[in-house]
């Protein structure tokens, strides 16, 4: 296995920039996940890796050596493609073995790889069929044990569940961790949900417009984003963000606006007089969102509001609450006992409450 | 309801009739001359024309086929034909799959014009391109050569089989080849163990067409061959052509031997064909 490193790497087509001077180290054995929406560069990115994309600009280096001239077959890779790229005409035993009858492996290794990663993803009787005869998730596992037989370097992974249904989706999601588990290999994975991202990533690289937002263990992407895109890109559903200005009141800072006036405690923004008049963004969890008897339990100062519409999704219950006009999304306990139209009190967990300056979006709390 | 029912089923049954009588009259459109040639290849006498309408004639024989054979260097025109023909298909079909897949794939100046170059010469009266050919073939030395003939043949196919290519190229994914060069071949590599193996509807297409094209062709072989050794079969033919006589019979006969070959390639390839000619319309 082998470390990844991408210095100052830009991308442009034509005269547009792709990616503009990518920063990032992966480590030895590690599983990272870059996150994106569509065209942020994350794909570009990987496929520079994979030699698939010319570099404009900067190095990268695989295992200390500078691939950007080299041909993708030399640098010891192998990717998993969004459409699986099996070949048509191939068996999966032939898909399979492909790479290594290019190297005139020895037949006895070649059968013996392609059994052992057979054996890994269930394909033992999928063998003799052509990829046309597979369902979208076989077809999948036959593309991750091409990979697998070739025991590369670093493996790549190109958006892989992005063709499957939610349920494959979520089995291969799996399937796809227990076998980082047991290959214990170098994984860069590139994807658009966010829950792919935080179940299967042991660090997560959050880009936008070409530039990587923040690179964090998903815990610490989740619970404090460096800024408001990655505050609203990860997290579902997506975090409340509630606009206003910070205002000096006695010897309290409360955010306000033209519906809402919300204490700020201190050990979100210390130092207070300092940010007397600044204009923010403050983020709330739905999680961290607390109506009716919770609010009245737990917080002191609370909002009224009244509720909108509320969606059942089983254990969990999504509320819609205006307080004033702004929206406020909460996610609590399922069978909440008031009905829409009705009046509640709404307050929010402090502790896990993010300030952002509106200005430059940049997370100003500690 | 069930009239409604009466007059559906009413109208469906007009409908196929009609559908019937056309499919028949076309068929019999197709197939009437040919019968009639062999009609004409069997009669007795060399006689194109008769009072009598039977497709097979009173007192048929194959003496014309006989003396076609025996009399004439008609064996020797096929078989001149016949690698002239295939010759020129095996090098056309394999020029259009390289400058097609370029096309397809890579991207350099002046691709587009090109492309508008190659359709453009397909829309030349051959006839418009005898002399120039004749000036090229004979300023190379390859007059009368089976060489001349295949250069000839093989270029003037080229840009309808690069277009019919790189049409089908362009429904295979690139991500084949990539995998394919992660997986450690070299573009070229990808193309003849990916694409080229996929490709064979389109080149199946490509090469019957060079086929045809370079079988049937009379008009570039009557400048370029002009020794009785050297001629195809469409030269060969018309040397049983007199002014003041013709032998219909020999030349109904050879008409009749020389759609063989074809028909054999057509029936060989006709799989291929017909999963050809609906390429790229549905993508996946």
């Amino acid at each position: 296995m082998a470390e990844v490193k991408f210095s100052k790497v830009t991308k442009k087509f034509n005269e547009n920039l792709i990616l503009s001077g990518v920063d990032a180290e992966i480590r030895d054995h590690e599983f990272v996940v870059i996150v994106g929406p569509s065209g942020c560069g994350k794909t570009t990115l990987l496929r520079m890796l994979a030699g698939l994309e010319e570099i404009t600009d900067g190095e990268i280096h695989i295992d200390n050596v500078l691939v950007n001239n080299m041909h993708p077959s030399k640098r010891q890779i192998a990717m998993v493609f969004q459409d699986y790229a099996l070949y048509p005409h191939m068996t999966v035993e032939e898909n399979m073995s492909f790479a290594l009858r290019l190297r005139k492996a020895p037949k006895a290794e070649i059968k013996a790889r392609v059994t052992e990663a057979a054996n890994i993803l269930q394909l033992t009787t999928l063998l003799k069929r052509m990829p046309k005869q597979l369902s979208g998730g076989q077809r999948q596992r036959v593309a991750i044990g091409r990979a697998i037989v070739r025991k590369p370097k670093v493996f790549l992974f190109d958006e892989p569940l992005s063709n499957l249904d939610a349920k494959l989706r979520e089995e291969m999601r799996v399937e796809i961790a227990k076998l980082y588990q047991r290959l214990n290999a170098t994984i860069i994975y590139v994807t658009h949900d966010q829950v792919e991202a935080m179940t299967l990533a042991g660090r997560i690289m959050v880009m936008n417009h070409g530039i990587i937002q923040q690179v964090g263990t998903p815990i610490e992407v989740y619970r404090k984003p460096v800024n408001l895109f990655v505050a609203g890109f990860i997290g579902s559903p997506t975090m409340n963000f509630i606009r206003g200005k910070l205002k000096v009141e006695g010897d309290k800072l409360y955010l306000k606006n033209d519906d809402i006036s919300l204490y700020i405690p201190s050990f979100l923004l210390s130092k207070t007089a300092e940010h007397d008049g600044r204009e923010v963004v403050v983020g709330v969890r739905p999680d961290d969102v607390l109506v009716g008897g919770a609010a009245r339990e737990k917080c002191s100062e609370k909002l009224d509001g009244m509720l909108e519409v509320s969606e059942l999704l089983g254990h969990r219950e999504n509320l819609y609450i205006k307080v004033g006009d702004t929206r406020v999304l909460a996610t609590v306990e399922a069978f909440f006992d008031q009905s829409p139209g009705s009046k509640v009190e709404v307050c929010f967990n402090y502790e896990n409450m993010h300030v952002f300056d509106k200005a430059t979006t940049q997370r100003i709390n500690g | 309801m069930n009239k409604e029912a009466a007059v559906y089923r009413r109208k469906k049954f007009l409908k196929y009739l009609l559908i019937h009588a056309a499919i028949v009259s076309f068929v019999v459109i197709c197939v009437y001359p040919l019968l009639r040639i062999l009609s004409v290849s069997i009669r007795p006498g060399d006689k194109l024309f008769s009072a009598d309408l039977a497709l097979l004639p009173s007192g048929a024989n194959f003496a014309a086929y006989v003396r076609l054979l025996k009399e004439t260097l008609f064996l020797r025109w096929l078989w001149n034909s016949l690698l002239i023909t295939v010759t020129t298909s095996f090098i056309g079909v394999s020029l259009a799959s390289t400058a097609a897949y370029a096309f397809s794939r890579f991207k350099f100046g002046g691709k587009k014009g090109g492309l508008i170059l190659l359709l453009s010469t397909q829309m030349i009266p051959a006839g418009m391109l005898i002399l120039p050919l004749f000036l090229m073939i004979m300023k190379l030395g390859l007059m009368n050569t089976y060489l001349g003939i295949i250069i000839a043949y093989s270029v003037s196919s080229l840009p309808f089989s690069i277009w019919i290519l790189k049409g089908y190229y362009d429904t295979i994914p690139r991500s084949l080849e990539e995998a394919a060069m992660v997986d450690g071949t070299s573009q070229l590599g990808a193309f003849y163990r990916v694409i080229l193996p996929l490709s064979t509807p389109a080149l199946s297409i490509a090469f019957l067409f060079n086929f045809t094209t370079a079988w049937n062709e009379y008009l570039v072989a009557r400048v370029v061959l002009f020794s009785s050794k050297q001629y195809t079969w469409t030269l060969g033919l018309f040397e049983l052509q007199g002014q003041y006589i013709t032998q219909w019979g020999m030349f109904a006969a050879g008409s009749m031997l020389v759609t063989i070959p074809v028909l054999a390639v057509f029936l060989y390839s006709s799989k291929w064909l017909i999963s050809g000619l609906t390429l790229g319309s549905v993508k996946g």
